[in-house]
């Protein structure tokens, strides 16, 4: 079995803090990690590979630094990794990289393709599903747990705001996974070790065969248009008293606001 | 493709068993503001099996056009019918905006109808405007809250974004409110019908729901553990009517309460009447997911903790002491 797990390089955003002073982002100094859910998503294929000896390949989009996060994903155990970088693949949004993503997985062989649910850094989890689209595949989100009878079957678990469901789908299939599904094994020394010997492919926009109309800045139909912090609004009122005094002024505040 | 072609707003309606959720009559009261600013028209789109019947609850909630398709095959939410059903119907309609529920569901949806349509989606939306050259304004948070960003889908069509619940403001239904309804038929390539749904559990977090909540007693680390939750409930309890307990992320991730009641970016989005913050010291995650509050109280040991910038009244002190006292005066009244 091959299987494919799309990952992300993203800055650890509950690092991120605003200098009140500017209203800017202070980004200096905030690690960049591997997406949360991708992790997960990459573990539900290690135990694949663990149980079926599944051969698992990593891909990525971004920029040279994006190693990194490959470079650990082949100390996790995985066997294949690909960064796609090129000047033209940058300011794409989610279609464009889709549309990027997918054109690289047409060139591989796959009975699974396994992204995260989504990334913290944009939090859209568009990018599982669009991918599943470009390829013609059928698409399970939100995955919780997966079992796979050794043939061709997948039984997956997900998961919906009142409950589950339990899905049954065929392989080829993208499934989009949750950090929450999966404890991620950490980097072995040994995998470490040899995650420094194995190659990285670097593959540009020359390789993927696909027109520069539909990747980069060109191919993504959204635009960000502004950017800003968000104001803090104006401050109410505050006191600094005891107990017994503090809950009359908020039984008052209440009252006057007709609140209670 | 010529934009000028594309007119309306449509609203992906979400049922569940027959039930319209009510971040579709969100989204229809949104849908209604953009319209009217276009002087355009608010059509709902209704999938189900056996569902005409809702259609006038739609029109009460500020749709003018229903268009409903009734079929066995959308009885329940599966990504491949229901996409091509609303494919079916946008290129047919050419609306000029989309706007989905950001459910499970509608995160499932609408990112393949976008890759189908070859248009952008714009996901989580916190707001929508239309800007004097009548395009679609949507702003999101980026980067866990820390940074807004507006998007503009400038040269493709229909401009699609995707809604928390919570975060648009329902209208009041108007069951004198005049519309229309219009059944179509899908034309199904079942071939593409490639994932079944073996079954579909229901488990006991669907009972609370804090969005619903008028008041919120709400904690964080400052709690710190069951017992200081206790005296949370006991106050939510004493205030009655429809209050309940939400959390922080922190004590979520401690153990201590549930996800369903988490409020913030990696929770849920709430905006409750009053939200009594106990204990939060406010990072900027939780502020986005409370911040829309009508009346905010915050109570905390440290006067630099950021839920006092967005709290309407602050309180200085010990939650473990104000809390009970607090309590007991509800139970007195």
């Amino acid at each position: 079995m091959n299987i494919i797990v799309c990952i992300k390089q993203v800055p650890n955003t509950t690092e991120i803090k605003i200098n009140p002073a500017t209203g800017t982002l202070i980004r200096d100094g905030v690690a960049s990690i591997m997406n949360p859910d991708d992790k997960g998503g990459l573990e539900e294929a290690l135990k694949l590979k663990d149980k079926y000896n599944a051969h698992v390949t990593v891909i990525t989009m971004g920029l040279p630094q994006a190693e990194d996060i490959l470079r650990e994903a082949l100390a996790m155990g995985a066997d294949r990794a690909i960064l796609i970088t090129d000047r033209k693949l940058g300011g794409a949004d989610t279609l464009a990289t889709s549309n990027t993503l997918a054109s690289a997985l047409r060139q591989l062989k796959f009975d699974l393709i396994i992204t995260g649910r989504q990334a913290i850094d944009g939090d859209t989890a568009q990018v599982g599903p669009q991918i599943a689209e470009h390829l013609d595949l059928p698409q399970v989100t939100y995955l919780e747990k997966l079992e796979y009878d050794g043939e061709k079957t997948f039984t997956i678990k997900k998961s919906t705001e009142d409950g589950y469901q339990i899905i049954e789908v065929d392989a080829p299939c993208v499934v989009t996974v949750l950090a929450s599904a999966n404890k991620a094994r950490y980097m072995s020394v040994r995998g470490i070790v040899e995650a420094c010997d194995k190659e990285i492919e670097i593959w540009g926009f020359d390789k993927l065969g696909i027109s520069e109309e539909k990747v980069g800045l060109k191919g993504s139909p959204t635009r960000v248009y502004k950017a800003f912090t968000r104001g803090v609004k104006a401050a109410g009122e505050m006191f600094e008293t005891d107990a017994e005094e503090a809950v009359g002024i908020i039984m008052s505040k209440l009252k006057e606001k007709y609140i209670i | 493709m010529n934009i000028s072609e594309y007119q309306d707003v449509y609203v992906f309606i979400e049922q569940r068993e027959g039930i319209i959720q009510n971040v579709s009559f969100e989204l229809l009261g949104k849908a209604r503001d953009l319209a009217d600013s276009l002087n355009e028209k608010v059509v709902a789109i209704l999938l189900g099996y056996n569902i005409e019947n809702k259609a006038n609850e739609l029109i009460a909630y500020g749709a003018d056009t229903v268009i409903c398709a009734d079929d066995m095959e959308l009885e329940y939410y599966n990504t491949e019918p229901y996409t091509q059903a609303i494919c079916q119907i946008i290129n047919k309609q050419k609306p000029g905006i989309v706007l989905i529920g950001a459910t499970i569901t509608g995160r499932d949806l609408g990112p393949r109808l976008s890759a189908r349509l070859a248009t952008g989606l714009t996901a989580d939306c916190t707001k929508l405007e239309i800007s004097e050259t009548r395009e679609l304004l949507m702003t999101r948070p980026a980067f866990g809250g820390n940074l807004m960003a507006t998007i503009l889908c400038s040269a493709h069509r229909p401009q699609m974004s995707t809604v928390r619940p919570g975060v648009m403001r329902a209208r009041e239904k108007d069951e004198s409110r005049k519309g229309k309804t219009e059944k179509i038929s899908i034309d199904f390539d079942r071939s593409k019908f490639r994932v079944r749904i073996v079954k579909t559990v229901k488990e006991k977090k669907d009972m609370i729901d804090i969005t619903e909540a008028k008041i919120l007693v709400s904690g964080g680390r400052g709690v710190g553990n069951e017992k200081g939750f206790d005296k949370l409930r006991a106050l939510a309890a004493a205030i009655g009517g429809k209050t309940e307990v939400s959390s922080s992320r922190a004590m979520v991730d401690a153990g201590v309460m549930e996800h369903v009641r988490q409020v913030g970016q990696t929770g849920k989005t709430v905006r409750p009447s009053l939200y009594i913050a106990c204990g939060i010291s406010g990072a900027i995650q939780h502020l986005a997911g409370m911040e829309e509050s009508e009346f905010i109280i915050a109570i905390n040991k440290d006067k630099y903790a950021p839920i006092f910038q967005v709290a309407d009244l602050g309180i200085v002190g010990d939650v473990h002491k104000i809390i009970p006292l607090l309590t007991e005066r509800f139970v007195k009244k």
